[in-house]
């Protein structure tokens, strides 16, 4: 455990007012394969506060979903987590499987992508609605189970009389707004949305962030918004996330984190957005690394176009930075301390290597 | 689209009207095999022993030498009027030795189905549940041995362990003299004529008979059974629904019945019917095998004696069998799922 959880007055990522519901400190998630235990997410801190949003953001295969995954226990067998994971101060990774079960549903949920697919083919929406309320409010008879998600179906806009239909006969915007309803008719108090508008248009796109953004102020839930479309967050998000490697290396509010950047990874994620007045395509070159065996000290560093001698060999710590967010990053930390020529540019020869990679 | 659970009776018409041509089909194919096999029924049971002039006679009044063509279009002809004919070699309606048979053999593949049921899928889910587990392999070699093992072989060991060595159960046919005798018959279903007439001994009777012909063709079946069931609880476990119902906080009860195995159940039970064509043919094993007195064992002795009267009589049988089995299943599926209603 960090030192960080022993002193919470001097904990950076404790800030802001309202209720802590899920909070981590140093998470780590790896998975066991031939090659060697990969870390997918590698000592991740947050708190996530009732009715605030929380963008995750990174590129494919940066950790986002696994993170999103472990922090409901959803993970696949062979993987394993380690840190400190509270749900409204209460240990999630020390309490009992039953408990942590029983969790899910009623206080974490989550929402996926793809919603062709995650509604079963063979029931009926009312069958769904149905067995997720008789599940986890027993108390409730047929009626209340009926008009609670009819209600909450009339949010969404769909009409009762899709209420017996089955999922085939839906949209798939539809659809996602199903899977949306079907998390919230239990009220979670956190809920994960791992890209819940990549398989759809951008109509249908605002339209379900719209939905999301409404029901959290409704019912105060945390939402954990993970994407790779900056415009969402933007839109959306109260604070960002960015995640690189499996590691988040700047956290903050979302206008301030678009408005000055604090890490490299960030800045060139921000100039890689395409929109109306783009005249050319940014990219960041190379490949993001094997998380198998990832780079010494800082992970951006091979692609990092400001990267300095000291960046491969030591490994810079989220701490705060002037422009209020935090940041994993040498250029803002280590001041006087750093030894002579640390700040020096890095002259590379592994770009090459990585570009190969 | 909310009407769409109206369109099953289209459904089933069509799937109904779609049976003339394959049975059509099915006749064509098996008048063409018999032809095409060596012999006749007449060298069958008199050749060498009779002049080749007695032996053309013969055939001429059979009318086994007139064209092709003409005796197909006789056949089918008789066929569309339900018109089975009489047996070559012993001179009895085919439909009477269907009814005298067909019960045998009904309760032997019932009885192998519900083995096969029983053990296979119950051992199929656990295997897909537990994927790579020692359970999952020990299952797994099980299912591959049933299945790969002859259906005579695995009899003759039932026969001598359970029949000979331990004397549990009777070493062949479906019952004793004494209760065929007793037992009048109704529906000619042994069992269940034993059970409409009350009489205990005569039911008891039956069903010790049946154990080992029964056991022999339900494991040949539950092999099959365990790969599928297992193959296709592993899709479903992987499914996205799966994960998303397991969000949910559902209990894991819940989301294995539910959720993993009822949509397994739909290309299983696809499947299925096309298994009914396999145990009927290890039907005709099984009952050369336990000397049990029903269609296979009588259609193996027509095909010795060539008699294409019968045996055409039997396979046609077997072959609507099947036919109207797999439209069941497809009514069924159609049942479990919504999707396929259209």
């Amino acid at each position: 455990m960090s030192e960080l959880t022993d002193r919470p007055s001097d904990d950076p990522y404790r800030r802001g007012t309202g209720e802590v519901v899920i909070s981590a400190r140093d998470l780590r998630i790896w998975y066991g394969t031939e090659r060697g235990p990969v870390r997918a997410v590698d000592g991740v801190s947050f708190d996530l506060r009732a009715g605030e949003t929380l963008g995750l953001v990174g590129e494919s295969g940066c950790g986002k979903s696994t993170l999103g995954r472990g922090l409901l226990g959803l993970l696949p067998d062979g993987s394993k987590m380690d840190g400190t994971l509270q749900y409204r101060g209460e240990d999630i990774l020390a309490m009992p499987a039953r408990r942590r079960h029983d969790l899910r549903g009623t206080d974490l949920a989550m929402i996926f992508q793809e919603p062709l697919t995650r509604l079963n083919p063979l029931m009926r929406i009312s069958e769904h609605f149905e067995e997720a309320l008789n599940t986890h409010a027993p108390n409730l008879g047929r009626d209340q189970r009926r008009s609670r998600s009819l209600a909450i179906l009339r949010t969404i806009g769909i009409p009762p009389t899709r209420y017996r239909s089955y999922p085939h006969e839906f949209s798939g915007g539809m659809r996602q707004r199903l899977m949306i309803a079907l998390a919230l008719v239990l009220e979670p108090a956190f809920v994960v949305a791992d890209e819940p508008t990549t398989a759809l248009d951008v109509l249908v796109e605002a339209q379900i962030i719209g939905i999301l953004h409404d029901l959290r102020r409704e019912i105060d839930t945390a939402l954990l918004l993970i994407t790779h479309n900056l415009g969402i967050v933007a839109e959306a998000c109260n604070r960002v996330a960015v995640m690189y490697a499996g590691e988040i290396v700047e956290l903050g509010e979302a206008a301030q984190v678009f408005r000055a950047p604090q890490h490299p990874y960030t800045r060139e994620l921000l100039r890689s957005t395409i929109s109306l007045s783009t005249t050319g395509l940014n990219f960041i070159p190379g490949a993001p690394p094997d998380l198998a065996a990832p780079p010494s000290g800082c992970r951006f560093h091979p692609r990092c176009p400001t990267a300095m001698r000291i960046c491969p060999t030591r490994t810079p710590r989220m701490l705060p930075t002037t422009a209020g967010s935090l940041a994993a990053c040498w250029l803002h930390q280590g001041g006087d301390e750093l030894p002579a020529g640390a700040r020096e540019p890095l002259e590379r020869q592994e770009i090459s290597v990585a570009e190969e990679a | 689209m909310a009407s769409a659970s109206g369109s099953l009776p289209r459904y089933i018409l069509q799937r109904v009207l779609l049976i003339i041509p394959i049975v059509w089909i099915l006749l064509s194919l098996v008048f063409l095999l018999l032809r095409v096999a060596p012999g006749d029924p007449v060298t069958a049971s008199v050749g060498g022993r009779l002049a080749p002039e007695a032996l053309a006679e013969r055939r001429a009044a059979l009318g086994l030498d007139r064209p092709l063509w003409q005796q197909y279009l006789e056949y089918i002809g008789n066929v569309a009027r339900l018109d089975f004919g009489k047996t070559i070699s012993d001179n009895i309606p085919v439909t009477q030795v269907v009814r005298d048979n067909g019960g045998a053999t009904l309760t032997l593949a019932l009885a192998a189905l519900l083995v096969a049921l029983v053990v296979g899928v119950p051992l199929g889910v656990l295997a897909g549940r537990y994927r790579d587990s020692a359970r999952d392999v020990v299952i797994r070699i099980f299912g591959i041995i049933t299945y790969a093992a002859p259906v005579f072989f695995v009899g003759l060991l039932a026969q001598l362990l359970f029949a000979v060595k331990l004397g549990w159960f009777p070493t062949s046919d479906i019952a004793t003299p004494v209760t065929k005798f007793q037992v009048p018959p109704r529906t000619h279903i042994l069992l269940l004529d034993a059970v409409l007439d009350g009489n205990t001994t005569a039911v008891r009777d039956v069903l010790l008979h049946l154990v080992l012909p029964a056991i022999t063709l339900g494991l040949l079946l539950c092999g099959v059974f365990i790969r599928l069931v297992r193959v296709n609880m592993l899709q479903t476990l992987k499914g996205d629904y799966v994960e998303a119902a397991r969000a949910r906080g559902l209990p894991e009860r819940r989301v294995l019945v539910a959720y993993a195995f009822r949509n397994a159940l739909v290309p299983f039970v696809t499947v299925l019917g096309l298994q009914v064509a396999l145990l009927l043919s290890g039907a005709v094993l099984t009952e050369s095998t336990f000397n049990w007195p029903g269609l296979g064992l009588k259609l193996v002795d027509y095909i010795e004696a060539r008699d294409y009267a019968a045996v055409q009589g039997i396979i046609t049988l077997f072959a609507v069998t099947v036919v109207v089995i797999s439209l069941l299943v497809d009514v069924v599926n159609a049942l479990i799922d919504p999707r396929i209603r259209y």
